[in-house]
Formats: C-alpha cells, sequence, structure tokens
C-alpha cells in the first residue's frame, strides 16, 4: 500500500514538476516570425551568350591586326575628318547630310507661303510639309536599304522556340525608353491611351520602320491628345536608338511592338 | 494522310512562331522637363520704326516672354540661346535639324515679325527636331502696342502642342494690391498679366476692398468693399468702371463668386451671427437663399457644369467642406481629416477642389477629388490661402503672408503660385505687396 502511494507520489510530483517547466513556455508570447518571402525562380535567359565568345573574341583580333597594319608607328597617324561626338555615323547620316547642303544653297525654292490673317487672327499657315504630314503622319518612315556590316550580331542565329525576350532584355529595353519619353502631362487620364507602335529594327538597334498601329485615331475629331501622345512615344524611340536589343537572336527581336501607356503614372 | 495531317500542323506551328511578334510595355516616362530651343524671332528688314519699343530687337523680346512663360510651367527647359548655331532668318526657313539635335533639343520655335501700315505681323513655327518635321505655324496681325500678349498668345500654342492641354498664358490676374503699415494698409484692386506686367489699378484706395473675382467672359468684377463700414458685395464692370451693390441686403454680404454661365453671383449673407449661402440672378436681380441652417455657411464655389456647389461650414463643430446640389439639396461633408478646411475651389477641369487647411498653427494649401478623396497638400508656410485655378486647371495662384515682429515689421504678402505636382512653386512678381489673387479664363479663346 505504501509502495503504492509512493509511486503515485513520484509520479504526481514528477507532472507537477514537468508542468512548471513547460507552463513559462506557453505563457511566453509567440514568438514573432518574420512573413515568408516567396522567392519565384525565373529563368534570366535560355542560352548564354558564353558559345558566342570565342568567335567574337576572333573577329575583334582580326580587326585589332588590321588596325596594326594600317597604322604603322614610323607614319605619323593621319588627320581624320572630326565625327560628332554622341553619334553613331550611320550610312544613311551622309546621305542626308548631302541632301540637305542641296537644299541650302537655294534657299527660295522652299519658302513657304504666308497668307495674311485680320486683325488678331490666328490661321494655319500653309506649309507643304504639313500636308504631307496630314496624308501620312508618321506612318511610315522607311530608312534606306539596310547593309548587314554588323557582323558581331550573330543575325544569322534564329531560336524559333524562344520568341519572347528574357526578363532581363526586356527590362534593360523598358528602362531604355523609361528614360527617353517626355510623358505629356496634359493628357485625360480616363481616356484610352494605349499607343502601339511596330518597329522594325536593324541588327544594331536602330530604327529601320516605325509605324504606329492605330493610326486611324491620330485624326480623329475629339482625339487630338491621341496625336500629341503618339508623337511623344515616337519621339522617346527616336532618341533612344539604338536601342538596347539582345546581341543575338535578331530574327526573335527585328520585329517589335512597343505599347505605350501612361493612364497609371498620369493618375499617380 | 496521317503524314500531310502532321506536314500541316508543322506548318501551322511555323507560321505561328514567325508571327509571334514581341510586344513590350512601356507604362512609366521621365517627367523631366522636355528641352526647347527658342530661336530669336527674325525681324524684316521694311519694318517700320516704333515708339513703343526698339524694333530691331522685338522679335528677341518675343522669344524671351516665350521663354519665361515656358520656363515657369516646370514642363519646359528652354536652352541657352548662346548654343544656337542657325540664324533665325534662315531657321524660320528650314531648320537644319541635326545642328538642332546637337544641342539636345527636341522642339524647335522660330518666327519672324514685320511693322508695317502700323500693323504688327508675327508669324511663328514649332518643329519636331526628332522626326525632322513642322507641327505648327500660325500668324498673327494685330497693333504693335499688343505685342506682349501676342508673345503670350504664342505661349500658348506652343504650350497646348506639346502637352496636350489648353495654356494660361494669355490671361490676367486680379488681386487686391497693399501699401503701408499693417494696421493702416491701403488696399487697391488692381489688373495685370499673368506674368506681373501691364498693371493697372481699378480702385483708388479709399475704401478695404477683399476677394475680387472675375466673370466667365473676364469683363465684370465682383469683390466684396467695405463702404461706410458696412461689407458689401460689389460688381465692377472693368471696361466702363461703372460699380454698383449687388442685392439689397439688410447686413453683410462677403465671398461673391460668379456662376460658371456667368448669370449669377453666389455670395454669403451674415445676420445675427449667423451666415447662410445665397444666390442672386444678374438678370432678374432675384434672390435666392440656398443654405438654412444655424451655423456659419460661407466660400461657395460652384462646379465648372453648375450643377454642385462647394462650400465651408462649422456646421459639425468644426470648420469642413461640404457639397451640395446647386439648389440646396444632397449636403454631404467631404472632408474628414485633422484640421480645418475652408476657401474651397472647384478646378476649371470638374475633377480637384483646392482648399486651404490650418492645422497646428500651420496653413496649407491642397488639392482634393470632389468626392474629397486623394487629398494631396502642396505648401506649407506660417500663413497663405485665397487659392485660385489657372485656367487649364494645372496651377493655383495663392497669397502668402511674412510674420510681423513686435515693432510690426517684417510683415508682406506676396502671390505664389504652385502646380497641382507641386513641385513647381514660384513667386509670382507684384509692384506693392499683394492678396486675394484671382486669374481669368483664356483671353482669346
Amino acid at each position: 500500500m505504501s509502495k503504492n502511494l509512493f509511486f503515485s507520489f513520484l509520479f504526481h510530483a514528477l507532472i507537477i514538476y514537468l508542468t512548471a517547466l513547460t507552463l513559462p513556455f506557453m505563457l511566453r508570447e509567440p514568438i514573432d516570425l518574420p512573413p515568408i518571402v516567396s522567392v519565384e525562380f525565373i529563368e534570366i535567359k535560355d542560352k548564354t551568350y558564353i558559345p558566342f565568345a570565342p568567335k567574337a573574341r576572333e573577329i575583334i583580333e582580326k580587326v585589332k591586326e588590321e588596325k596594326n597594319r594600317v597604322v604603322s608607328e614610323q607614319a605619323p597617324p593621319s588627320a581624320k575628318a572630326k565625327e560628332k561626338p554622341d553619334r553613331i555615323p550611320l550610312p544613311d547620316d551622309q546621305k542626308e547630310k548631302k541632301q540637305l547642303i542641296k537644299k541650302k544653297q537655294n534657299p527660295e525654292e522652299i519658302k513657304p507661303q504666308i497668307r495674311q490673317s485680320s486683325e488678331f487672327e490666328k490661321k494655319e499657315l500653309f506649309d507643304t510639309n504639313e500636308i504631307a504630314a496630314l496624308i501620312d503622319k508618321a506612318k511610315e518612315e522607311q530608312a534606306n536599304t539596310m547593309k548587314k556590316s554588323d557582323k558581331l550580331t550573330q543575325s544569322n542565329v534564329k531560336n524559333s522556340f524562344a520568341q519572347a525576350l528574357s526578363l532581363s532584355e526586356e527590362d534593360a529595353l523598358r528602362a531604355q525608353i523609361f528614360g527617353c519619353w517626355s510623358v505629356p502631362l496634359g493628357l485625360p487620364y480616363d481616356k484610352n491611351l494605349l499607343v502601339r507602335i511596330k518597329l522594325q529594327l536593324k541588327p544594331d538597334g536602330t530604327i529601320l520602320k516605325s509605324e504606329i498601329l492605330d493610326h486611324a485615331r491620330m485624326n480623329t475629331p475629339g482625339q487630338s491628345f491621341y496625336k500629341i501622345l503618339a508623337e511623344s512615344a515616337l519621339r522617346a524611340v527616336r532618341i533612344c536608338q539604338p536601342l538596347k536589343v539582345p546581341p543575338t537572336g535578331y530574327e526573335r527581336w527585328k520585329n517589335l511592338q512597343l505599347n505605350f501607356d501612361p493612364t497609371e503614372m498620369l493618375k499617380g | 494522310m496521317k503524314k500531310i495531317i502532321l506536314i500541316f500542323l508543322m506548318i501551322a506551328i511555323n507560321l505561328n512562331n514567325a508571327n509571334a511578334l514581341i510586344k513590350v510595355d512601356i507604362t512609366r516616362g521621365n517627367l523631366d522637363p522636355l528641352p526647347i530651343a527658342i530661336s530669336p524671332l527674325h525681324v524684316d528688314k521694311n519694318s517700320q520704326k516704333s515708339d513703343l519699343f526698339d524694333t530691331n530687337k522685338l522679335g528677341e523680346e518675343i522669344s524671351k516672354i516665350i521663354e519665361q512663360n515656358a520656363r515657369s510651367t516646370g514642363l519646359f527647359n528652354p536652352l541657352n540661346k548662346d548654343a544656337f548655331v542657325q540664324k533665325p532668318d534662315i531657321a524660320h526657313l528650314k531648320p537644319r535639324f541635326e545642328d538642332w539635335r546637337l544641342i539636345k533639343a527636341q522642339a524647335l520655335v522660330t518666327g519672324k515679325l514685320l511693322i508695317k501700315d502700323d500693323k504688327l505681323k508675327v508669324e511663328f513655327r514649332l518643329w519636331d527636331l526628332t522626326a525632322a518635321k513642322e507641327m505648327q505655324a500660325l500668324s498673327f496681325t494685330t497693333t504693335p502696342s499688343n505685342w506682349r500678349r501676342v508673345a503670350h498668345i504664342i505661349s500658348d500654342k506652343i504650350y497646348e502642342r506639346l502637352t496636350g492641354e489648353g495654356g494660361y498664358f494669355d490671361t490676367r490676374i486680379i488681386f487686391v494690391s497693399e501699401t503701408g503699415p499693417k494696421e493702416q494698409r491701403v488696399k487697391k484692386l488692381a489688373l495685370m498679366d499673368q506674368d506681373g506686367h501691364n498693371i493697372k489699378y481699378l480702385t483708388l484706395g479709399n475704401e478695404l476692398v477683399l476677394t475680387p473675382r472675375f466673370n466667365p467672359t473676364n469683363q465684370l468684377v465682383t469683390y466684396m468693399s467695405y463702404f461706410r463700414n458696412m461689407p458689401r458685395v460689389y460688381l465692377l464692370d472693368i471696361e466702363t468702371g461703372i460699380q454698383e451693390i449687388v442685392g439689397n441686403f439688410p447686413g453683410m454680404t462677403f465671398a461673391p463668386r460668379f456662376s460658371p454661365d456667368g448669370k449669377k453671383i453666389i455670395m454669403s449673407f451674415a445676420k445675427d451671427g449667423n451666415s447662410d449661402i445665397y444666390s442672386m440672378d444678374l438678370n432678374t436681380r432675384v434672390v435666392e437663399q440656398i443654405t438654412k441652417h444655424p451655423s456659419i455657411d460661407t466660400s461657395p464655389s460652384f462646379s465648372p457644369d453648375g450643377k454642385f456647389i462647394a462650400f465651408n461650414s462649422d456646421r459639425s463643430g468644426l470648420q469642413q467642406i461640404y457639397v451640395m446640389r446647386s439648389d440646396g439639396t444632397g449636403v454631404k461633408r467631404i472632408t474628414h481629416g485633422k484640421g480645418l478646411y475652408g476657401t474651397p475651389v472647384w478646378s476649371p477641369r470638374g475633377d480637384l477642389i483646392a482648399f486651404t487647411k490650418v492645422r497646428k498653427g500651420r496653413f496649407y494649401i491642397g488639392v482634393m477629388r470632389s468626392d474629397g478623396s486623394g487629398e494631396r497638400l502642396l505648401t506649407e508656410n506660417f500663413y497663405q490661402e485665397a487659392p485660385s485655378w489657372s485656367p487649364n486647371g494645372r496651377v493655383l495662384i495663392f497669397y502668402r503672408e511674412t510674420k510681423a515682429d513686435k515693432t510690426g515689421k517684417g510683415f508682406s504678402a506676396k502671390l505664389w503660385s504652385i502646380d497641382i505636382t507641386g513641385y513647381n512653386e514660384r513667386r509670382v512678381k507684384t509692384e506693392t505687396d499683394a492678396s486675394d489673387p484671382s486669374w481669368s479664363s483664356l483671353l482669346s479663346k
């Protein structure tokens, strides 16, 4: 009997002891765990550029060798014509310049006719440029024929399965255009402000052709804001040239559509 | 057969791949001011001389006004003229776009003027330099004395073409000009161009004047004046100078404002410590009581469509802003924040209401949506109030006072403007101290 009592006391004491030990833990406030950060694994790039690196190096070395051959140590470097900074000399530019010089010689030829308007009345001046613009406002801007001078771009690599740009490529392009786009601030943000521009690009990222897809809206009455918005988007693309496109996969991105929509920004 | 179907399927997949167009969404842009080159206007050699100005320098003067207007918006960055390569006359015919692009300009303004037979003819062109094309070309003919207005009208056209909203440069501001020590202020009604030029005084300063407001055609002004120590609402015709008392109220009337159609004046009438909002039809002179509440209801302002009225009232204990239908029904409190709210003014665009807020002894000018949501405080100071909208609803003009010391020195009242982003705050220069500004609508519509 006393043995049983002894064991009963012992086990009860043990239970009380264990309870006393564990109760403070229960009284303590739960540990403030930081919220779970969900990490999404995104494939940044399907293919690295490494396979092209040896080939690129070969070409760079070739170019270096050629340079060394032309400029010998004995002969002083010949004076080169000064080039304008910030500009990449394109074959098209030189042609444009020649044309402009021709025009300059005969300024009377393009002197526009300005009609007299009445007291404080404003009148649109007659201008051939304006008419041309009305007929075809920024619809197409065809550059001269493309020259495949850039061998480094691997334009012949076709990758029919990876159609979209990778996230990093898209972000680079987007960030570049963000910087170039001066958004007209007076636009009515409760209207549809989507401007879709289809671009045809050269391998170096310069624009071969740009086209506003909803072109009909440009001259729709009551939608004058759309023209201003579309023009600003076109300006952004032109200022940004050459666009930051991936060095490879020209076939993938030679046709590119940019959807400009400042609604969120203007609502801000 | 299966093979043929398979081949067709393969071709279809290939075609689909070939046509898939990469699309990139651009939802943000920069808010940096647009770099613009404003070339001096070319003065025609056959121009007559004028007593009003040096004809040879007029082209440069006009371009300077356009430049100042453009800069004051905070949306444009007019480039330094020293960097301009092309002469004004040649640039006006056909600019060398690549030269202008070199100085990082995105737009170019060129122009030409001629004074002949006492008429000033000004033409201007706006060029898009990146697209290498003309965006706009207009010509104006007027009397030579109007040359500053021509510069403002050109500024409006450029602003409109590049931002997509109306301009606000060819406008005037009516305000109360203040001179003398704080206790003995002489207050006159004054009128000036929005850039502070062409100032005109409309009253002599014998009576105290407050809160002038334009009617929609900018011909009439309603304001409050103390005559024989009784504050009353008056009406003044700017052209003829004729003044009259508005309505036959047996007491004090104040805080007047025109309805958007200009046919009514809405104001407060105070009697026995209670003030309510009344309107008066200017044609029939019929007076109508709009609010009926034993509290102080004042500062009424119509919505641009004339259907609603915003006002402030202390019916909840503290001064707050309320909105009601124009017949006085459907009163709804729209401000619930801490502090006092007053002087609500409905934006000409209808989307926002500007107000003055007082909290912990500081004064704020802010804007909110017409339902009271989206409150944004634009500027904070020791004392400032009475915001008034520019006609395009982008800029607010208000006045700000500085604190006087014990001897009464250091006190001043100046006009300031701020745009609704809150980033572009500027002093509006006036000859004297100034308060209670009110912006006109566009003079040339």
